[in-house]
Parts: structure tokens; sequence; C-alpha cells
């Protein structure tokens, strides 16, 4: 992650008062990110259970193929480079180099939701099938919209990343940095759901 | 890294409303949102109590003639979800947490206030979707745990809405426990350490912990639950090769730290209390915060004793027996702590400390029903019987509402600058304990001899006893009057309080009553002792 000392004191005019207070912000975001991250703990901790003791009826098919999942596991993987390559730019003032990296990150993030939507339309079993489809979409799912918010959100920062009128400059690093942390967590889920669900 | 505050900035001081109409508005301001909880939260409770009057109606006599046995079912469902969800939660966490912790760190708000606003704002609409429901095809009917197969089964609109509502209602409860860890952390005022917080703060941190770790977990089982009912999955529909089991461990797994979420805000604000009105420092402050904090840790793993019955292996039953046992030893020592600060106390009679006994009183109680319930042998036995609704409620009502009592007599003189009046207060308290008492005491020996929880009709040899719990309910209903009558003349023409009629210690004592906007004029006082009584005298000679 870009570094969190990069906001500069913001100073107002103020005559009777003058007090400050630690920037908190990213603070706050990691407890919301933990939160999140017990959601999908919850969803695991299902998914697992049903594993378990759930026996599939005879004749489910619950076969899934590997090579778009690990596609999408490297574009995530490379994705998150990128927006640190993002975060660095914006740190030496190059915005535009910025806003490409960041245009570039979300393009991978639409990338990965192409692809999630094409594994579902081949694969071979529909939500209601069975224990094991319903809960692979709901996981999936759960997690693909968390890359389309992400992504919004990029194309968002990129925008803000504009040289003449944008609100993200190296002065005010929090946007960015805010959301890369975000996307890294959402990478970091992807990682776990690509284990569970797949390799084991 | 820094941000500088600017009062007049940071708060729109000249675009929020002024007077009575700043409670209708999206206010920042931390005081205004926690009077907005509370008003909220307490005609919530007003709902809430209006049906468990129409269940203690239904209830006294054996069969269901009062009302048609599917709307008894709704009625209690609505009951348990509005008193938890939209009373205890956001009264004893949202309403005192967002009134005193930033005087208690020392702030001028909580951390975000923008998000404490809408936290806030979340629970009115919701808790009307769900009061609406009831109109809709009929509300939702399978108890405030929603447990499949019965949840599926039942009428869909009103669970859907009902399954809507708490989302909501989550989503607002973890802004707030996101909102209070940082403002417990991370805005302490300069030179105030952790150990010299007062309570009520400890009891919130650990509170905030346990919403920000269990909640997210209710949310996610919430909406696999949801696509049981819309999209006919079979996450926990057997018949679809589903497991009911699964939703049982995920609910729990929220709605036991619930219970912790309910009560730990209590024993912060119960800590505050007794001091004050002892004149006698806090006894134990370090074990205190040992104690919320064991409880937080041991509350998360305890959540498969509310499952003895549904087929748990013996291991199972084994380990969260002993945990829920282990449970008993850092609430014993709070009790004993605050038995030992009463101790020798100079205790003054007022209705603060009267509700604030009774909560010890209560909870003792029922919390030795809560160890006999921890013994699978006598869980067994008495599961899904009234006696589990009677220990439920000394928890919740004996405990929890005794200290929101306790907790509006004790700082309505520094909210509104006005005393309330304590003939009506100590009426309100003596009705209240009796009328509690009446209706929930019996439940135990209803339960102990066989009578199901949750149903219209009963054996008609219990009916005697079910009357005597009537009536308490009705003493129950009759104890708000005295409150409301209080509130509203003291309101209006109650004596002027001063700064600190108490003699408090605490910071929110140190300035004026009400407040002014920004807390304090001038700088935040700093508190190393917030509970140095007993020393006062002597150095004020």
């Amino acid at each position: 992650m870009t570094t969190l000392d990069s906001s500069k004191e913001i100073q107002k005019n103020n005559s009777e008062v003058n007090e400050t207070h630690e920037d908190f912000r990213m603070f706050g975001l990691i407890t919301f990110l933990i939160a999140d991250g017990m959601t999908f703990a919850g969803f695991f901790a299902a998914y697992l259970t049903y594993k378990a003791v759930n026996p599939l009826p005879d004749g489910a098919i619950y076969e899934l193929e590997l090579p778009i999942p690990t596609l999408n596991t490297i574009l995530l993987l490379v994705s998150s480079a990128t927006f640190h390559k993002a975060g660095k730019a914006l740190l030496k003032d190059k915005n535009s180099d910025s806003q490409k990296w960041l245009f570039f990150t979300a393009f991978l993030g639409i990338i990965f939701l192409i692809c999630q939507l094409f594994e579902y339309f081949h694969l071979p079993f529909g939500l209601t099938d069975n224990l094991f489809a319903s809960t692979f979409y709901a996981l999936t799912g759960f997690h693909g919209l968390h890359v389309t918010l992400g992504t919004l959100m990029i194309l968002i920062i990129a925008w803000q990343s504009r040289i003449n009128g944008g609100r993200l400059t190296s002065q005010n690093m929090f946007p960015l940095e805010a959301v890369e942390l975000y996307w890294h967590f959402v990478d970091g889920i992807w990682v776990v759901l690509f284990i569970i669900l797949y390799l084991l | 890294m820094t941000i500088s505050i600017d009062p007049q900035k940071t708060n729109n001081e000249s675009l929020q409303p002024k007077g009575w109409l700043r409670y209708f508005s999206f206010s920042l301001d931390h005081k205004v949102i926690g009077i907005q909880y509370l008003v909220c939260g307490f005609l919530f409770y007003l709902i809430g109590g209006t049906l468990a009057s129409a269940i203690r109606i239904e209830l006294a006599s054996p069969m269901s003639d009062f009302m048609p046995r599917d709307v008894y079912n709704q009625v209690l469902t609505l009951h348990g979800t509005i008193m938890i969800f939209l009373w205890i939660v956001p009264v004893v966490n949202g309403a005192f947490g967002n009134y005193l912790i930033p005087f208690y760190v020392g702030a001028r708000d909580m951390a975000f206030p923008r998000l404490n606003a809408v936290a806030f704002w979340l629970i009115p609409p919701s808790g009307l979707m769900l009061v609406a429901s009831y109109f809709v095809e009929g509300a939702a009917q399978a108890g405030w745990t929603a447990y499949p197969p019965l949840s599926i089964t039942t009428p869909q609109s009103g669970q859907i809405i009902w399954i809507l509502s708490v989302l909501l209602l989550g989503g607002s409860s973890i802004f707030g426990g996101i909102n209070f860890i940082a403002t417990i952390i991370k805005l302490r005022r300069p030179g105030l350490k952790l150990m010299q917080l007062p309570m009520y703060c400890w009891a919130m941190l650990g509170t905030s912990l346990l919403v920000v770790l269990s909640t997210p977990v209710l949310a996610g089982t919430l909406i696999l639950l949801s696509f049981d009912i819309i999209a006919n999955t079979g996450f926990f529909n057997p018949v679809l090769g589903g497991n009911v089991v699964v939703y049982q461990h995920l609910f729990w797994f929220y709605s036991h730290p619930a219970v912790y979420i309910m009560v730990l805000p209590a024993f912060g604000l119960v800590s505050e209390i007794l001091p004050v009105h002892a004149r006698k420092p806090l006894f134990g402050y370090t074990t205190m915060v040992f104690s919320i904090m064991g409880i937080v840790v041991l509350g998360l793993v305890v959540w498969a004793h509310h499952m003895f019955t549904s087929g748990t292996p013996p291991w199972m039953r084994l380990f969260f027996t002993i945990a829920t046992a282990f449970i008993a030893v850092p609430t014993g020592i709070k009790f004993f702590n605050w038995v030992a600060t009463l101790w020798g106390g100079k205790i003054s009679i007022n209705s603060a400390m009267l509700f604030s006994c009774g909560f010890i009183i209560n909870f003792v109680f029922g919390g030795i029903t809560g160890v006999a319930l921890a013994q699978v042998p006598f869980d067994i036995h008495v599961h899904d019987t009234y006696f589990v609704v009677a220990h439920f409620h000394y928890i919740v009502y004996g405990g929890t509402v005794f200290i929101i009592f306790s907790s509006i007599y004790h700082w309505f003189p520094k909210v509104t600058g006005k005393m309330l009046n304590e003939k009506l207060g100590i009426l309100h308290f003596i009705i209240t304990f009796i009328g509690f008492n009446l209706c929930f005491a019996p439940q135990h020996w209803l339960g102990l001899n066989g009578m199901p929880r949750r149903v219209a009709e009963y054996d008609p040899q219990f009916q005697f006893v079910n009357q005597i719990s009537s009536l308490g309910a009705l003493l129950m209903a009759i104890s708000t009057i005295p409150f409301l009558i209080n509130v509203f003349l003291s309101v209006r023409n109650g004596k002027n309080a001063g700064d600190n009629p108490w003699n408090a210690l605490t910071p929110e004592w140190l300035t004026s009553s009400p407040p002014p906007v920004e807390n304090w004029e001038g700088e935040a006082p700093l508190v190393e002792e917030p509970y140095g009584y007993g020393k006062e005298i002597s150095e004020q000679k």
C-alpha cells in the first residue's frame, strides 16, 4: 500500500480554536473490511460444513474447470500490482501516468468480470441444481459484487485524478489509498475463495 | 498526519436547524443523534410493549380466543424483533454511546459524524417497514430467530420484509460499531490513557468488537435465507438437500454475542451510576476491564449452547457447556465488584440508584438460571419452554431495560438541564419491579412443568399461573404512565438541575447542562480519576 503519511495537514482559517487530530479514516476502513471479511468467513464456514456433512445426491455435477479461474486469479494479482504503480506515480505528481495505471487496473477488473460471466454461462449446473451449485454461485456472486463495486470506485478515482480540477492529488491521497486497500482485500478474498472452492 | 478541526466547517452550524426541529434533521451533533436514538427507540418500545400486552391477554385463557393463531405468531415475532433490534440494541448502544462516549474520551464529536447520522437514519425506515409488514399479507411468523424450514414455509412477503429490515438494522449497528471503536481508540484527548477511561468506554469497546465481528455473519446468513425463499435454492431446506443446523450455527454465531451486545453496555452504564450515588470509587477497575474483554472473547465461542437439542455431537455439547460455564466467572467478578462498590458507601436512595439495585437483583437471578441452562441434561428438559422465556426476560428486561431507565434518571438533568420528579420516579420503580417479577418469576415454574413457548393455546392446568403472569404484565404496562408523566412535566417545569446535580466526577458533568454544541467552551478537561470519590472532601478542605 502506498504510504499512509502522504496526506498533508489540511489548514483552515479558524479564529478561536485550532485543534488537530490524527487522520483515522484508514483505521475506520480497516475495521469495516474486518466486518466484511467476517461475512465471507460465514459463507466459507457454511460451504465447508456442507462439504463435510451434506453428501450430494447421486449424479450431481460439481466438477469445475480450472483454466478460467486460474486466469482470473492472475488478472486480480496483476491488477493489485498495477494499482500500486498508480499510487507510486501519483506520489511523484505524475497524474497522467497514475490515471493510465488506474484505467488499466479497472480494465483488468472488467476482464475479470467478463471471464466470470463466461464461466457462469458455460457451467453444466444452475443456481438451484444442488447444494454445491447454490453455494458456488452465492460465494462467487458475492465476490463478483465486490469486484464490480471496486471497479466502479477505481473508475471514479481515475476520473478524479485528471490534471485540471481533479480532487485526487499527491496532497490528497486518501481516496486512492482507501480504494487500493479495498482492492487488495478483494484480491485476498479471491485467493482464499480460489483455494477453498476450486482446489480443495 | 493530522487533520485540523474547524468547528464552523465540520458542524455546518449555520446549516443545521435549531430548537426541536434539529431532532428531525440529518444532524451531525453526537448529542442530537443520541437523543434521536433514545426517543425513536422508546417509541418502538411502546409498540413492542403493546404487542407484549396482546400476548399476555391472549395467554390469560388457555384457548386462542383473543386473536387467531397465525396472528399470535406474527405478534410474538414482531414483539421479539422490535424489542431487540429497535429498542434495546439502538438505545443501550446508540443512544447512550453517542451521547456519552465523546465526553468520556474528551472529544468534540464522534470520529465519523456523517456515518453516525447515516447509522441512525437507517433505523426509522426499517422499523416502519417491519411494522407495516403486518398490513401486507401478514408479518413474519417464524419468531425472531426465523429458523428454517418454518421461515421458508410460512407466507413469504412478511418474512422477506423482516429479512430486509433486519439487514438494514444490522448495517446501522455495524456503522455504529466502527464509529465507537475509532472514537475510543483514536479520538482520545492527548494525555488521557486507556486505563483512565470511564468503564462505559470499555464496555462499548467490547460491544463494538462483538458487533463488528458477528453482525456480518448474520447478514450473510439472512442473504442465504432470502435466496431460499425467493430463488428456491436449498441452503437451509432439507427437501432440497440443505441443512437447517448450518442456519442455526450461523444465526447463533451472531445472536449469542447479540445478548452481550445488549447487556455489556448496561454493565458499563451501571458502573458509571453506582459510584456516583454511593460516593465511592468503582471497586476493582482493572478486573472490570479484564472481565469485559474476557466476556467478549468467551462470548464468541459459546453459541451452540442454544442448540443442545439440534443433534449436536457429544464433544460439541461438552465444549459449549464448559465454555458457557466459564462466562459466569468474569460476570461474577463484575457483580462482586458492584456490591463491593456499594459496601460502606454513602448511598442515596433515588430513582437511578433504585433501578440500578433492581438490575443487580434481577440479573443475578437471570444469570443463575443461565448457568443452569448451560448444563445439557437440564437444558434438554426445559428447551423451548417458558423457562427460557423467563431467563431471557430476566436478562434483557430485568437487566438491560432497568439500566436504561436508571440511566435516563441519571443523565436526564445533563441532557435537559431539569431534574426529574423523584416521587414519580420511585413510584415508577416500585410498579416496574413488582410487575416485572410478578410477570416473569412464575414462568420459571411454567417452564419446569412443561409449558412450551410460542404457542397461543396451552393445557388448562397452567391457567392460574398464567393469569398471575398476565397481571404482572398489566402492572408493567401501567408503570410506563408515571414515567411518561414525569418526563413531560419535568421537561416543561422541572427544577433547574445546574451543571452537576449529583456532584459526579466523570467528564460529562464538567460542562454546562445542556452541553453546548461542541461539548466544551475551550479545551476539553483532562479527567484522570473519573471515580475519585471520597478523596474530594479531604482535598477540598
